[in-house]
C-alpha cells in the first residue's frame, strides 16, 4: 500500500495552491472563512475568475469543454480551494444539471444551456421537494400537463435554496399518475421569469434566507424545455445524485474548521489557561480530529476506486453520513470554545460600518448562527437516515 | 417519598399554566426578544401581579416561597411556553443579594415587578468562573469608585441598579451601581432577548456585600435550579411538538413516528428527559444542604441539562426535517432557548469539572 498521491498529484497540489493565494481575492476569502452570507455578486465573481482560468467547469469531460480531471485531481482541487476558505461552487448547474444534460439532454439543450452556466449568466435553482414530498420525493405532484407544443405547469416546489436569484430552476414534475409513483414523473426546464411564477422566502432560525418556496400557477412552459423523455425524470433525478458524489464528505472545509477551532481554543482562556489545554474541551477537539483523519482515508479509499472506474454507491451514503456529521460537531465546538459570547446575536459585526459591540472575538461572530443552520446538513441532500436506509439496503440486503 | 408537590405549588403552577396559555403566544414573544428591551413590560408586570416574583423569595423577605422547589416550579412553567420575561435575571438573582444587604425597599419593589435589577459579574475573560474578576474597586470618598467591562448582562436596559463585582484588596464584593454612572451597549442574543456590554470608568459604587464570592455561590445556585427547570419546561414542549409531528408527517404513505430508527431515537429522547426531571429535582432539594453535596447536586444537574439538551434540541429538529430549521415554526425558538442555556452560568464541561473537584472533597 501507498497513502501518498503521486509526485505529479502532487505538483498539482502545489500549483492549485499557488494559483489560489494569487487570484482569491481577499474579501471572499475572509467572508467564507467567517461564515459570513455570501451575496450573488460575490459568488458570481468567484465563479468568473475560475472559468477564466478553465477550472470552473473541473469536473465535466474534455468534450463539453472541462479540464477532464478524475475523481482525484477533483479531490485534490476541491481540497485546496476549501483549505485556501474559497468561496463553495454552488452545485445546482455544474454538477447536478450539467451532468444530466451531458447525458440525457439534446443538442439543442447543452449548446444553449452549458455555455450559460459558465459564464454567470443563468443562476439555477433545484425544484425537486415539495411540502408533501420530502424524504418520498416520488410522491410529488406538481403536475405538468402537454397542450400542444407547451406544458402547463401547477403546483408548489419549496426548500428552493438560493431560488431569490435564480433564472432558471430545474424540476421534477408529474407528467402521469399511471403506474408506480417514479413512473409518471418528468425533468423540465423552466424559466423562472414566466408568469404564474412566485418566489416567497423562507426564514430559517438564524435568521437567514437562503431556501424559498415557488408556486407555479398555469406556468406555460415550452415542450423543448423537457429533458429526456417523458415520465423518466427519475431515471435522470437518480443518475443526478449518484454523480459527483466522491467529494460529499468536505474533508478540506472540516480540516480548515478544526484548524480555525483549535487556533480559537489556543487564544481564549479558562481558569487562566489556554481552553486547548482544558482537558475536557481538549478530549473533544481530539475525538472529532480522530474522526476526520479516519475518514479522511475512508474518502481516500473511495476516491482510488472511483479513479479505477468503480461508481460510488453506498459509499457516497457513507460519506455523507460521516461528512456531514464532523461537520456539525465542530460547528458545535466552534460555539462552545466561545463561551458566553456565544450568545449575542450580531452577525452584522463584519459589514462595514458597524459600530455596536463586539462580544465575540473576531471572525467568529456568527457561530451560534452557524451552528443551527448546520443542522440542515443532515436532513437535506437526502437525509441521514435515508442514507442508512440505503446503506443497508445496498450493503446487507436487509 | 413523595414526590408530588405541595398544593401551594401545584396552585402557582396552574395559574401560571393559564395566564401563559390564555395570553402569551409565541409570536409576540419572539418578535420581542429581537428588539429592546428584549421582553414584554407588561407581561412581566402581569406575571409579578399573579405572584410569580413573590414565590422566589422567603417570607421574611416579603415573599411566600424562596425553596428549591418554587424556584422549580415557576420555571418549569415559563420554559413550557418559552417566556422571555426576566425573572431570573433581574428578580431572582438579585433580590437575595439586595436582601442580605438590607436592601429591603428595592426588593419590594422586585416583588412588586416595579422595578428591576441587573447583576453585571461575567468578565470578557471569565468563561463562567465569577471570580475571574479584572474590574477594580477603590475607595473614594464615603464609597467606592469601579473601573472594568463586564459582558452578556442580560436585560440591563431600564434597570433601577446594578450590582458590581469588583476587586477590591481584600478579594472580590458586590456593589450597587447607579443606571446613569455606567455606559451600556445593547444587543439582540440569539435566543431572543437582550443583553449588554458595560464599561465602568470610575463609577461610583456603594458596598452591598464584602464577601462577593460567596454571594455569588449562593445566586449561582438559585439560578442553576432555575434554568435547569426551564429547560426541564422547553424539553417537555418539545417532546410534545415532535411526538405530534410523528404522527401527523406522513412520507412513503405512513406517518414518520411508524420508521423504527424514529421511535428508537424518540424512545431515547423521552427516557432522557426523565433523567433530567430527576436531575432538577436532585438540585431543587440540594440548594439548602451542606457542603460539598450542594456543590456536587448542582454541578451535575446543570451537567445533565447541557447534555440532555443538547440532544433534545438537535434530534427533535432532525425528526422535523426541513420544517424544523425555520423560523416561522415553533420548535427553533425552543431549541434555541435551550441550547443557548448551557451558556448561562456555565456549561456542561464547566460543571463537569466542577463535579470531579467537588467530590474529591466529599
Ligand atoms: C436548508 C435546506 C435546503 C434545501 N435545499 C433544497 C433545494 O435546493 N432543492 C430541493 O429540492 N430540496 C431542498 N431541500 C429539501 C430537502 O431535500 C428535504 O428537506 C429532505 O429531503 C427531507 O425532507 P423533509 O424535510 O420533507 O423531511 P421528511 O421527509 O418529512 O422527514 C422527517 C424526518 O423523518 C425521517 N424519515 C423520513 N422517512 C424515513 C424513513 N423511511 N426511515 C427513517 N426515517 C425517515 C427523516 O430522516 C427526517 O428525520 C433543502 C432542505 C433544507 C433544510
Amino acid at each position: 500500500m501507498d497513502l501518498n498521491f503521486t509526485p505529479e498529484e502532487q505538483d498539482f497540489r502545489t500549483e492549485v495552491r499557488n494559483w489560489l493565494a494569487d487570484n482569491l481575492p481577499e474579501d471572499l476569502a475572509t467572508k467564507t472563512r467567517n461564515d459570513a452570507p455570501l451575496t450573488k455578486d460575490d459568488m458570481v465573481r468567484w465563479q468568473v475568475i475560475l472559468n477564466d482560468k478553465g477550472w470552473l467547469t473541473y469536473g465535466w469531460p474534455t468534450e463539453f469543454g472541462g479540464a477532464g480531471w478524475g475523481p482525484v485531481k477533483q479531490f485534490i482541487f476541491e481540497d485546496e480551494m476549501a483549505r485556501a476558505c474559497a468561496p463553495r461552487i454552488l452545485p445546482f448547474g455544474l454538477k447536478m444539471l450539467a451532468p444530466v444534460l451531458m447525458k440525457f439532454g439534446s443538442k439543442e439543450q447543452q449548446d444553449h444551456y452549458l455555455p450559460r452556466m459558465c459564464d454567470g449568466t443563468d443562476w439555477w435553482c433545484q425544484g425537486y421537494s415539495e411540502p408533501g414530498a420530502g424524504s418520498d420525493l416520488a410522491s410529488l405532484k406538481t403536475a405538468a400537463v402537454r397542450s400542444g407544443d407547451h406544458y402547463v405547469v401547477n403546483g408548489q416546489k419549496t426548500w428552493t435554496t438560493l431560488g431569490q436569484y435564480a433564472d432558471w430552476i430545474f424540476c421534477l414534475v408529474r407528467t402521469s399518475k399511471e403506474g408506480k409513483p417514479q413512473e409518471g414523473i418528468s425533468f423540465l426546464l423552466i424559466d423562472m421569469k414566466s408568469p404564474g411564477i412566485e418566489v416567497r422566502p423562507i426564514r430559517t432560525i438564524d435568521g437567514g434566507h437562503e431556501v424559498n418556496e415557488v408556486f407555479f400557477t398555469d406556468v406555460k412552459v415550452p415542450a423543448e424545455n423537457l429533458v429526456g423523455e417523458e415520465n423518466k425524470g427519475w431515471t435522470y433525478a437518480k443518475y443526478l445524485l449518484t454523480h459527483e458524489r466522491t467529494n460529499i464528505a468536505g474533508v478540506g472545509k472540516s480540516n480548515q474548521e478544526l484548524d480555525r477551532l483549535k487556533a480559537l481554543a489556543r487564544s481564549q482562556k479558562r481558569g487562566g489557561k489556554p481552553l486547548s489545554e482544558d482537558p475536557l474541551f481538549a478530549a473533544r477537539m481530539a475525538r472529532v480530529e480522530i474522526d476526520l483523519m479516519n475518514m479522511e482515508i475512508t474518502n481516500l479509499r473511495v476516491l482510488a476506486e472511483a479513479e479505477a472506474g468503480g461508481v460510488p454507491g453506498p459509499e457516497s451514503s457513507m460519506l455523507k453520513i460521516l461528512g456531514t456529521e464532523i461537520e456539525q460537531e465542530l460547528t458545535d465546538l466552534t460555539r462552545r470554545a466561545l463561551g458566553r459570547s456565544a450568545t449575542a446575536l450580531t452577525p452584522e459585526v463584519d459589514e462595514p460600518g458597524y459600530n455596536g459591540p463586539h462580544v465575540a472575538p473576531e471572525g467568529f461572530n456568527n457561530a451560534t448562527g452557524v451552528y443551527f443552520n448546520h443542522r440542515k446538513t443532515t436532513i437535506y441532500g437526502g437525509s441521514n437516515e435515508i442514507q442508512k436506509n440505503i446503506i443497508t439496503k445496498m450493503i446487507t440486503g436487509l | 417519598m413523595d414526590f408530588t408537590h405541595t398544593d401551594t405549588r401545584r396552585m402557582l403552577a396552574d395559574t401560571i399554566e393559564r395566564y401563559l396559555r390564555d395570553k402569551y403566544p409565541l409570536a409576540p414573544r419572539v418578535e420581542a426578544g429581537n428588539a429592546a428591551p428584549g421582553f414584554q413590560p407588561a407581561h412581566y408586570e402581569g406575571l409579578a401581579e399573579l405572584g410569580v416574583i413573590a414565590a422566589l423569595f422567603p417570607e421574611d423577605q416579603g415573599g411566600f416561597g424562596g425553596e428549591g422547589f418554587d424556584i422549580a416550579v415557576v420555571f418549569e412553567e415559563l420554559g413550557k411556553r418559552l417566556v422571555n420575561e426576566p425573572a431570573l435575571d433581574n428578580a431572582l438573582v438579585p433580590g437575595p443579594i439586595l436582601a442580605a444587604a438590607g436592601k429591603m425597599d428595592a426588593v419590594e419593589e422586585i416583588i412588586a415587578g416595579s422595578a428591576r435589577y441587573a447583576l453585571a459579574a461575567e468578565e470578557p475573560q471569565a468563561f463562567y468562573d465569577l471570580t475571574e474578576v479584572e474590574t477594580k474597586a477603590v475607595k473614594s470618598g464615603d464609597g467606592y469608585a469601579l473601573s472594568g467591562t463586564k459582558s452578556v448582562v442580560k436585560y440591563a436596559s431600564g434597570c433601577a441598579g446594578f450590582i458590581v463585582s469588583a476587586r477590591t484588596d481584600a478579594g472580590i464584593s458586590l456593589f450597587l451601581v447607579a443606571p446613569d454612572a455606567i455606559e451600556l451597549r445593547e444587543y439582540n442574543t440569539v435566543d431572543g432577548g437582550q443583553a449588554c456590554e458595560i464599561t465602568l470608568d470610575g463609577a461610583p459604587g456603594e458596598m452591598l456585600v464584602e464577601d462577593g464570592a460567596s454571594a455569588l455561590d449562593a445566586a449561582s445556585g438559585r439560578a442553576i435550579v432555575a434554568l435547569s427547570a426551564e429547560a426541564l419546561g422547553i424539553m417537555a414542549t418539545i417532546r410534545e411538538m415532535t411526538i405530534d409531528y410523528l404522527r401527523q408527517r406522513k412520507q412513503f404513505g405512513v406517518p414518520i413516528g411508524k420508521f423504527q430508527a424514529l421511535q428508537h431515537r424518540m424512545a431515547e429522547m423521552l427516557l432522557e428527559i426523565e433523567q433530567a426531571r430527576s436531575a432538577v429535582i436532585n438540585a431543587a432539594a440540594a440548594l439548602e444542604k451542606p457542603q460539598p453535596e450542594r456543590d456536587r447536586v448542582l454541578a451535575a444537574t446543570k451537567y445533565s441539562i447541557g447534555r440532555i439538551g443538547r440532544l433534545v434540541a438537535e434530534e427533535s429538529i432532525q425528526m422535523h426535517g426541513g420544517i424544523g430549521m425555520t423560523w416561522e415554526f415553533d420548535l427553533g425558538h425552543f431549541a434555541k432557548r435551550l441550547i443557548l442555556i448551557d451558556h448561562e452560568w456555565g456549561d456542561q464541561d464547566f460543571h463537569l469539572a466542577r463535579f470531579i473537584n467537588a467530590s474529591r472533597a466529599a
